[in-house]
């Protein structure tokens, strides 16, 4: 590794933290921008009241006094209790449900780029046959359906109609439809996005000169094509990290899921503040590390490329 | 006649008329075609690109004339009359069905316009439900789109223009509010403002149009400008650079000229295209966020909102789901391959 790779990783890692921390301020400052503070829906308490709550939870010191409080807390994984589930913390909310939504995504994950992949060669060696228009079509039907909708039609056609798996997330097999409406979407990007750098790559010279060597076809592809159309796929493993945890918020909605989807969307709906800014910066956290690591390894895999 | 060389004299014989077979040559075979006539040609000649035309303009058409001449309103709780108990035959009727008040006036002879989709749990007619819906969200797409077309230009030619350290300063910050995880601080924001915009739009003309959707364009318009942007600040830069730009300089045009005839014409087909791929990602987000309950204020519907009504009731009506997801899927597939089609015929430069 080069100097130039060096400072490009260093010079991402700041960026990154940079983020982050752009993403605590600004969950802080919006939050406190709510009128009112944390309370003002809870039926009407007492002034003394008001003043032991504010007081417990830090909310009657000055405003930047909390913000480097809440900051150095973040840092250590603390983001204080919930406001509205007495007694728990944030943290373990979030940790309880990472272990449901946790397992779903990383289910999803493998299953959208491993089929992804497939699909993808398959649709660039049997290009312009009935294969590749069968899976070029149904790419494009799923890469434009919300995943809502496309979860809400699983749920119809495969726990409705069919009856043939449960609806409710925490039963048996309850996992099946989560996960496949998670994986569709990426799937179908991961496809066209390999299918075109394959077609891209059966162009090159390098592949006439691997055939016109003799090597097999299959070796042809297998070692020669496939890992440089890969190139491509590694660069979406961030956004699609960012598809799946955006996605799951939905899809545990839908299918009931125990997962930190759903806290969050219940604690928006609820109001519960402490709760909506520990999500958001532990999914943020999750999506800026990714992005990073998937550009890190762009560069590493191709050193071709220069970026910036 | 023996011709001096030296002579002034004019040759007579080139002042002649022209003969038809020179003024053939000058005749043109067929009238030239502009940028925009061969664009037109080759998004016409695009099949899938047209179809997708057609349907987007059917629905848009129709989703602005149909609640116009449609006996029922969205909002009108048919079973709910002044002066009367309430209904509940109207609540929840079967595609085509009518109520027991509606079997008797027909029973009567009198005509009663059918409800297509049947009616919602309130006793709302879901089809003209469905069609302002999809007005709404074709509504919020649209705008949202232009909104993020104002912001890019402006802050995108602020920074190509001026350069130095206003462009730095303004591509850091596009810097970073690209790599912020977009959906979750849509979501943050959409959560907070609803609470902060309500009372700041009581009383005014925006209160029409209900916070929720007023917080989505601002959002728009604070986290979706930077891709504009970008396009439009490495246009510029790559425009000014341009021989032709440069050469008309030097023959002494002015700024405005050069704006007007060299790089609005060079990079508005980019902009255009960019701008229309930009509609169906504002209508997925804002589908996504009614479904999350942070968008359109009820009893207003977007496509998004009814479908995520209708999950509530989805073992008993699942065509109340099914219909908006089909129409969402339509509008955004079509505008996407409409996109796709207008950027293979107008962007040459692309197909290279």
């Amino acid at each position: 590794m080069d100097s130039k790779t060096l400072s490009y990783i260093l010079k991402r890692i700041v960026m990154a933290v940079f983020t982050l921390w752009a993403v605590v301020t600004i969950t802080f400052f919006v939050m406190h921008a709510v009128p009112g503070g944390p309370f003002t829906r809870e039926k009407a308490i007492s002034a003394e009241a008001q003043a032991a709550l504010n007081a417990k939870y830090g909310l009657d010191k000055p405003l930047f006094e909390q913000y480097t409080t809440y900051l150095a807390d973040a840092v250590q994984g603390n983001f204080g209790p919930s406001i509205k589930q007495r007694g728990r913390m944030v943290t373990d909310i979030i940790l309880d449900g990472m272990k449901t939504s946790a397992r779903i995504g990383i289910i999803a994950l493998i299953i959208a780029t491993v089929f992804g992949i497939i699909f993808g060669a398959i649709a660039a060696l049997r290009r312009n046959t009935i294969f590749d228009r069968i899976i070029m079509v149904m790419t494009t039907a799923f890469v434009s359906m919300p995943s809502f909708i496309m979860g809400s039609l699983l749920l119809i056609l495969f726990c409705t109609t069919l009856g043939w798996l449960p609806a409710n997330g925490a039963s048996k097999g309850g996992l099946i439809l989560p996960v496949i409406t998670l994986a569709l979407y990426p799937m179908s990007y991961i496809t066209r996005l390999t299918r075109s750098s394959m077609l891209d790559v059966l162009g090159q010279d390098y592949i006439r000169t691997a055939k016109a060597k003799g090597v097999s076809e299959r070796n042809v592809i297998i070692h020669h094509a496939l890992k440089n159309s890969l190139i491509p796929v590694i660069t979406y493993f961030g956004p699609e990290l960012a598809y799946i945890v955006t996605g799951s918020l939905v899809v545990e909605q839908i299918f009931a899921v125990p997962g930190i989807g759903r806290y969050f969307v219940n604690s928006i709906t609820g109001r519960d503040y402490t709760l909506i800014m520990g999500t958001t910066i532990v999914l943020a956290t999750l999506i800026v590390v990714m992005n990073l690591v998937s550009d890190i390894m762009y560069k590493i895999v191709d050193p071709r490329i220069t970026l910036e | 006649m023996d011709k001096n060389p030296l002579s002034l004299q004019v040759n007579m014989e080139d002042f002649l008329p022209a003969t038809d077979e020179e003024k053939a040559y000058m005749v043109q075979m067929r009238p030239s075609s502009t940028f925009f006539k061969d664009g037109c040609r080759r998004l016409f000649r695009n099949r899938v690109a047209f179809v997708s035309m057609i349907v987007i303009i059917l629905i848009t058409i129709s989703s602005i004339i149909l609640p116009m001449v449609w006996p029922y309103s969205y909002q009108t709780q048919l079973g709910v009359q002044p002066g009367h108990p309430v209904d509940p035959s109207f609540n929840n009727l079967a595609p085509m069905e009518y109520s027991t008040t509606e079997q008797a006036a027909m029973s009567r002879g009198e005509s009663v316009f059918p409800h297509l989709f049947g009616t919602d749990d309130h006793g709302r007619d879901y089809f003209i439900r469905i069609v302002y819906g999809t007005r709404i969200s074709l509504a919020v797409g649209f705008f949202a789109s232009i909104i993020v077309l104002v912001v890019g230009m402006t802050l995108g030619s602020i920074a190509g223009f001026m350069g130095g350290r206003v462009d730095m300063i303004i591509m850091r910050i596009v810097d970073v509010i690209y790599s912020l995880p977009d959906m979750l601080m849509v979501i943050l924001l959409a959560s907070v403002m609803r609470e902060t915009l309500g009372n700041a739009l009581e009383g005014t003309v925006l209160q029409a149009i209900g916070s929720n959707i007023i917080s989505l364009f601002i959002i728009f318009a604070l986290l979706y400008w930077c891709s504009m942007a970008r396009l439009i600040r490495g246009q510029i830069l790559s425009l000014r650079e341009q021989e032709y730009v440069l050469a008309a300089e030097a023959t002494g045009a002015k700024a405005g000229w050069i704006i007007k005839k060299h790089l609005i014409p060079n990079c508005i087909s980019v902009i255009i295209i960019s701008t229309a791929l930009q509609i169906p990602s504002a209508i997925f987000t804002e589908s996504f966020l009614s479904f999350l309950g942070l968008g359109v204020n009820a009893p207003m519907p977007s496509l998004g909102s009814l479908a995520s009504e209708a999950l509530n009731g989805i073992t008993s009506y699942p065509y109340r789901l099914v219909i908006p997801a089909i129409v969402i899927s339509l509008i955004v597939l079509g505008l996407n391959l409409f996109g796709d089609g207008l950027r293979d015929a107008f962007d040459p430069k692309l197909n290279q």
